[in-house]
């Protein structure tokens, strides 16, 4: 397989474990272990049936045919959002937290933009009765206060990120930090598919379930396993690295990627990374990241906490640089727009993220017979505020 | 290979004081005068920061050095051009340390080329692994007689550490406890286990301590273990404080060492 992860880490060019050497011996041990442990049999047992009777998968693959109608071609929706805890997040979580468990670790750190990382680890710390603490940049604590409500009602502690654009970014700083502070007893469990070797591919292959599924579910309803399409949002690229991974060598299958352009690509207000990055090394990989000429991060702009990041997973700078994949980039008024059409078409509220995924697919080009999947990576319930001020129901 | 550094550690066996600062802070010309004072009062080795804007192993204080740094406008070029003509000016040893992206950006051959050329010693990127640079980088860092030091820590198992000392010139720089830089949380030279431990292994680098030495007495703590020491965070604050950079220099180095 041409897009899996070779010997030392890498995607092609992008990849690898760029770390100072405190870190180097918990990501090593990690790098040692996850392969063995993710296949032992009592791993898969209990990570299964947490999938299945905790998480509520598999998740349906819904046929939206109203949108459909729309956009004159057939779109389903791969309903991540009816996920416990509402997105795609604790697919991953839970993983890592059995990892954890198995690798000895009593003290759990996560980043969180959007907040869903961070409430689906305060979750599962819940379910183990482990400790857990969430860095969160502040300008997210602000935009995504239910979520943040959740996590303290889970019994973590929320710490604000205060540094640079105090978002995505910078919370994932801090956890770094505390992880360079805390050798010993501490797990990092990261929500992305980013950092530094083996957490992209190990990212990957817990969110993997989503490809797997669509396989089965297409077959049934198609009558073959695949679509000729799969749209899904990136950040950092974890519902999209979920959804591609099954097809990543089945060239009939397009696969977009769908980053936010904020409020366009050119205004200085953007995180469509892939646009405006360039090589660099950002969380320990070397990938596609926004910098100034001098190799200073720059930083992004979303109205999508979960999308505001200069860089992207080293999978996908790979699936960029080889063109494997499409990539898009959705305005936030595009994004709103696509919010309340899909909330009128199919009575489903999706997640500001989910949203640039949706805002894509009218661009395809897809022809009426055409199946496109769209992985819908979250549910809006923690965007309400922004919905309500930004269309102004009441007047 | 033969530079500065070891030549210092050639003809001075201990009590060795290194200090580091942000190039750009306080102010953005203040990278020689901050130098040349620095040797006046008898300081061994000078690491000069190249600041970035997510410094991952670094606490508040140089995450805030260089926040400032860059904002008033430092960058590698500029650093250079600084230090263009500091050979006519000062034979101290100087490190270069910071980050790799910027390095990255500038281009790998051209920094050292360039590094090279105006008298620098030794550079220090803790983000630059090991085999990284060993595959692709270590042959240039010794075409140009520069240093390259690795950090070790608490954790790091015997063996990795002989690797780094076998693959590596200069020093080893020993972190004094799993911390970002600045902690003074007290961990930081208690640690005479490790400290004696590295000793025992009889390295072919000499070996110095950093991250969390502040004062007279942690300094003296970690001389008594090592060949010297390594300060950071201690010395950007003693530069923040009210009155001249003169002064500010000179009082924080002899309060170390009297
Ligand atoms: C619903 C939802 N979708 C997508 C994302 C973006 O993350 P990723 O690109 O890793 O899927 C987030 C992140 O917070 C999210 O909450």
């Amino acid at each position: 397989m041409k897009f899996t992860v070779d010997d030392y880490g890498f995607y092609g060019k992008f990849g690898g474990a760029y770390i100072p050497e405190m870190l180097y011996p918990n990501v090593e041990e990690l790098r040692q272990n996850y392969l063995k442990i993710m296949q032992e049999p009592d791993f898969q047992e209990e990570f299964q049936s947490l999938l299945k009777d905790y998480v509520g998968r598999p998740t349906p693959l819904y046929f939206a045919k109203r949108l459909s109608e729309k956009y004159n071609t057939k779109i389903y929706l791969k309903r991540e959002d009816l996920n416990h805890t509402g997105a795609h997040k604790i697919n991953n979580t839970v993983g890592q937290i059995l990892l954890a468990k198995r690798l000895g670790k009593t003290r759990i750190i996560a980043e969180t933009g959007a907040g869903q990382h961070g409430v689906a680890t305060a979750t599962v710390c819940a379910l183990m009765g482990i400790e857990c603490v969430v860095y969160m940049g502040e300008v997210d604590i602000k935009r995504q206060a239910p979520n943040v409500a959740r996590m303290k009602m889970l019994g973590a502690s929320v710490v604000p990120a205060t540094s640079g654009s105090k978002t995505l970014k910078d919370a994932t700083n801090e956890a770094i930090r505390d992880w360079i502070n805390n050798p010993e007893n501490t797990y990092y469990i990261i929500g992305s598919v980013v950092g530094p070797h083996p957490y992209p591919d190990m990212v990957a292959r817990f969110q993997s379930v989503i490809s797997e599924e669509m396989m089965a579910q297409l077959q049934e309803k198609e009558g073959r396993d695949y679509p000729d399409y799969v749209v899904a949002c990136v950040g950092g690229g974890s519902n999209a690295a979920g959804a591609f991974y099954h097809y990543l060598d089945r060239p009939e299958v397009k696969l977009v990627a769908v980053e936010a352009a904020g409020l366009g690509v050119d205004s200085g207000e953007s995180a469509a990374t892939s646009v405006l990055g360039k090589e660099g090394i950002i969380h320990g990989s070397r990938t596609l990241l926004m910098q100034t000429e001098d190799g200073q991060v720059t930083e992004p702009y979303s109205i999508s906490a979960g999308l505001d990041y200069p860089g992207v997973g080293p999978l996908h700078a790979h699936l960029f640089d080889t063109k494997r994949a499409i990539f898009e980039s959705v305005t936030d008024e595009e994004a709103l727009q696509a919010v309340l059409e899909l909330t009128r078409l199919e009575g489903i509220i999706p997640a500001l993220e989910t949203a640039h995924a949706l805002a894509a697919v009218g661009r395809l080009g897809a022809k009426p017979d055409d199946v496109v999947v769209v992985n819908l990576s979250g549910r809006g319930d923690k965007d309400l505020a922004t919905y309500l001020e930004r269309f102004h129901f009441d007047e | 290979m033969n530079n500065r550094i070891q030549k210092l550690f050639a003809e001075k066996q201990q009590g060795l004081l290194s200090v580091y600062f942000t190039a750009g802070y306080p102010n953005l010309n203040d990278t020689v005068p901050i130098i040349l004072e620095l040797e006046k009062n008898g300081v061994d080795l000078i690491e000069v920061g190249m600041p970035f804007s997510d410094p991952l192993a670094d606490g508040p204080t140089i995450q805030q050095s260089s926040e400032i740094a860059i904002r008033n406008g430092m960058t590698i070029p500029l650093l250079f051009e600084q230090l263009k003509d500091i050979r006519e000016k000062t034979q101290i040893p100087l490190v270069l340390m910071g980050y790799l992206n910027p390095v990255m950006q500038y281009g790998v051959e051209r920094f050292c080329k360039k590094a090279s050329e105006i008298g620098i010693d030794g550079i220090i990127l803790p983000d630059l692994p090991l085999s990284d640079y060993v595959r692709e980088y270590k042959e240039l860092f010794e075409q140009y007689n520069l240093s390259k030091v690795f950090l070790v820590t608490p954790q790091t198992p015997e063996q990795r550490i002989r690797e780094i000392d076998a693959q590596s010139n200069g020093f080893v720089y020993m972190v004094s406890s799993a911390s970002t830089t600045g902690s003074t949380s007290g961990k930081s030279v208690e640690n005479t286990g490790y400290f004696e431990r590295l000793a025992g292994l009889e390295l072919r680098n000499p070996r110095m301590i950093g991250f969390g030495i502040h004062d007279k007495e942690t300094f003296q703590r970690a001389c008594n273990h090592s060949r010297g020491a390594i300060i950071g965070s201690a010395f950007i604050k003693a530069l923040a404080k009210e009155g001249s950079l003169q002064e500010n220099i000179r009082t924080f180095v002899q309060s170390l060492r009297n």
